[in-house]
């Protein structure tokens, strides 16, 4: 147990040292139009629009591949602000792709895990920690929910599962006070 | 001080001061369960310190400040901890909280209380100390104090340090009561202010409608330099926006702070509980709490934190007839509750059991005329319908362009509305609404760096172990194992 803890934590730290310093060090210069459209879209990583990540994505709209209506997470807010970016007229999402559903996290049941790994390589954020048959775990925060995860799992125990609201991401909803007719 | 400089806009509310205001402040009753919440202030939740079975004094720390911008919370009784888990919190999603839940001995059993000597002790280890202490604003902002008694960066020393009492909200009575009873404590709190911020000038600003206050004030000012301003009692003088422009006829910069124009300003009730905590080892465990409204017997109560709201409507004598809505907060600027049961926070500044007439607000909504009154009010400079119009249809970039964020939500726009749009709660959504999307972009960012790195990560390896395979002699197929798609390759047994 505590070559376990000590493996994740260590994995944590090394895993953020190397974010940041990737970051500097492998900063890719590209098409601005490209790097402008992939700022907008969500970054969950999920291939749901038929690419492998949201930069494919980003640059298959710019080779005229791909239409703005093909991201499920980032929604008709993500449609709208895509269709503004590139001065087009905003449509509904195409529903081939998938629907917009709120934000869920994976959640690995530790008592089924058996430590394969398989989870962490198919997570496109590294958002997994866990060693070689050592009980895996998500952090949640890093979870894009893309539930890329959930397939390879040979045991089928990752659950996808909805954010909780609690009182610091709570927001005031839009005023439901109806205008009455003048 | 008799000129003051009048803040652009403003309404003349209705005052409702006298229901609660002719009693002195009454001691709370103990009650034998107190909640009480580890987030009572802005910044971080404090950290519990307790467990259940612990038995704890009063005045004990059961939770921790946690990092700078935070404070310290401690048991207002003596007693056992029942709980330390998530309960129904005062706020306006009715969502529960982080609380811990205190059965008391009734023995209100002090832990030893040390006075510090402020005057001997580096302002740093005394703000420690005043964090420690759980000192935060009480106006109802809940900023921690020790972070406002830090000029550092911002100049070298204050102009004015401004002592807030206008209490300019109806209904509430809380501010009125503590000057006139307890003034000497205030000018002793405001004495280890001026000690850390060195202001050129302190004053001290209250509505011309608290003639008592004004002048317990004034006695207990004497000789201290200390002026006791009266101000025209016009909402919202209380904002410390408006209180420092009618004092010092300054304005702090868009998006700037009060320091960058030499200015600080504290609740009235801050500089008693920092007298309190400095002068007598006390860290803040009561707060003084308006319970008025359609309650029995409205009045003033010093009220442990963490007593539920119910308590303290019972020892009023209950509720009377014909209350549609608890509010927490004055009918400008508060927040109507789910249920009453929630308990009494540093934030309680009052408690409003509101009846049909004084919810005006909530009459029938009909179309924006472009009548311009609201714009007349704002006290904040801005064009309150027009901010109106962008968040209703969420264009929250030209919503913001318009300085949403000046708003300070003090409803005169709604109050003044002639078809009852409830403007606030648009600039409400407005805001809460680019927060969020600033978080989801700051944490999709995230997700791109993370993923940026893994396939930079992958492809350094693959290319790693092309160059040992090169090296070595390949080894034989049974002993790799490939995952496909993956580049990942691991070693069998
Ligand atoms: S569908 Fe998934 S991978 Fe494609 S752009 Fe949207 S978030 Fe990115
Ligand atoms: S006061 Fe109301 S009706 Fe008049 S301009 Fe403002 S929002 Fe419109
Ligand atoms: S609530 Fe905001 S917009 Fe309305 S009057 Fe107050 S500061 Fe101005």
């Amino acid at each position: 147990m505590i070559v376990a803890i000590f493996t994740l934590s260590a994995l944590a730290g090394a895993s953020g040292l190397l974010l940041g310093f990737a970051a500097v060090r492998f900063k890719v210069e590209g098409d601005p139009v490209v790097e402008k459209i992939e700022a907008m879209l969500p970054q969950s990583q999920c291939g749901q629009c038929g690419y492998v990540g949201c930069r494919s994505y980003a640059e298959a709209i710019v080779a005229g591949e791909a239409d703005i209506n093909q991201c499920p997470p980032g929604g008709n807010n993500g449609i709208i602000a895509l269709a503004e970016l590139l001065g087009r007229d905003p449509k509904p999402l195409n529903a081939e792709y998938g629907a917009e559903q709120p934000k869920r996290v994976a959640v690995i049941d530790e008592q089924s895990c058996i430590g394969c790994t398989l989870c962490i390589q198919a997570c496109p954020v590294d958002a997994i920690l866990g060693a070689a048959k050592h009980m895996h775990t998500v952090i949640a925060r890093e979870c894009t929910g893309c539930e890329l995860c959930l397939a390879p799992c040979p045991v089928d125990c990752i659950q996808m599962e909805p954010v909780a609201a609690t009182i610091t991401t709570w927001k005031w909803t839009y005023p439901v006070a109806e205008i009455e007719a003048a | 001080m008799s000129a003051w400089f009048p803040f652009h806009g403003g309404v003349k509310t209705v005052r409702h001061k006298t229901e609660s205001s002719q009693r002195p402040i009454q001691p709370g009753l103990l009650p034998s369960r107190l909640v009480v919440p580890l987030h009572q202030h802005v910044g971080a939740t404090a950290k519990p310190m307790v467990q259940p079975g612990d038995r704890v004094l009063k005045g004990q720390m059961i939770g921790q400040a946690d990092g700078y911008v935070s404070a310290a919370v401690h048991a207002p009784t003596s007693g056992r901890i029942m709980a330390v888990d998530q309960q129904p919190v005062p706020h306006p999603s009715g969502l529960p909280d982080w609380c811990v839940t205190l059965e008391t001995d009734g023995e209100d059993h002090w832990i030893e209380r040390k006075p510090l000597d402020y005057r001997r002790l580096h302002p740093s280890d005394l703000r420690n100390a005043i964090r420690n202490a759980g000192v935060v604003g009480l106006g109802g902002a809940v900023f921690p104090s020790a972070v406002k008694m830090n000029l550092s960066g911002h100049c070298e020393r204050l102009d004015h340090l401004i002592l807030n009492g206008a209490e300019c909200e109806p209904w509430m009575s809380c501010d009125d009561l503590i000057m006139r009873e307890r003034a000497a404590e205030i000018v002793a709190g405001i004495h280890i202010m001026v000690h850390v911020l060195n202001p050129h000038q302190v004053l001290i600003g209250i509505e011309d409608d608290k003639p008592e206050a004004i002048a317990a004030m004034n006695a207990a000012c004497a000789g201290t330099g200390y002026q006791v301003c009266p101000v025209p009692t016009r909402y919202p003088s209380g904002g410390a926006k408006q209180l420092t422009k009618l004092l010092t006829n300054k304005e702090a910069p868009v998006n700037g702070r009060s320091t960058d124009i030499g200015v600080q300003c504290f609740n009235v009730a801050t500089a008693y509980t920092l007298h309190r905590a400095v002068n007598h080892g006390e860290p803040v465990i009561s707060r003084i709490v308006t319970v008025t409204g359609q309650v029995a017997h409205p009045q003033n109560i010093d009220a442990l934190l963490g007593t539920a709201f119910a308590d303290l409507i019972a020892q009023c004598g209950g509720y009377s007839d014909g209350v549609e809505r608890l509010i927490m907060g004055g009918p400008m600027m508060g927040f109507a509750l789910h249920r009453d049961d929630v308990p009494v926070t540093k934030a309680t500044n009052c408690i409003l059991a509101a009846s049909a007439r004084e919810l005006t607000l909530e009459q029938p909504v009909m179309p924006c005329i472009r009548c311009g009154d609201c714009v007349d009010v704002c006290p904040a400079d801005l064009l309150p319908q027009q901010l109106y119009w962008y968040a209703r249809a969420k264009e929250f970039d030209k919503a913001r362009d318009h300085h949403l964020f000046s708003c300070i939500e003090c409803g005169c726009c709604s109050y003044v509305c002639p078809s009852h749009i409830p403007l606030v709660q648009y600039y409400r959504y407005a805001k809460n609404e680019i927060w969020a999307r600033e978080k989801e972009k700051q944490q999709a960012e995230l997700a791109r760096q993370r993923h940026r790195a893994r396939m930079e990560r992958l492809e350094r390896e693959k290319q790693e172990r092309e160059a040992k395979l090169r090296q070595k002699a390949p080894p034989s197929r049974a002993e790799l194992v490939v995952v496909p798609g993956t580049g990942i390759s691991e070693r069998n047994g």
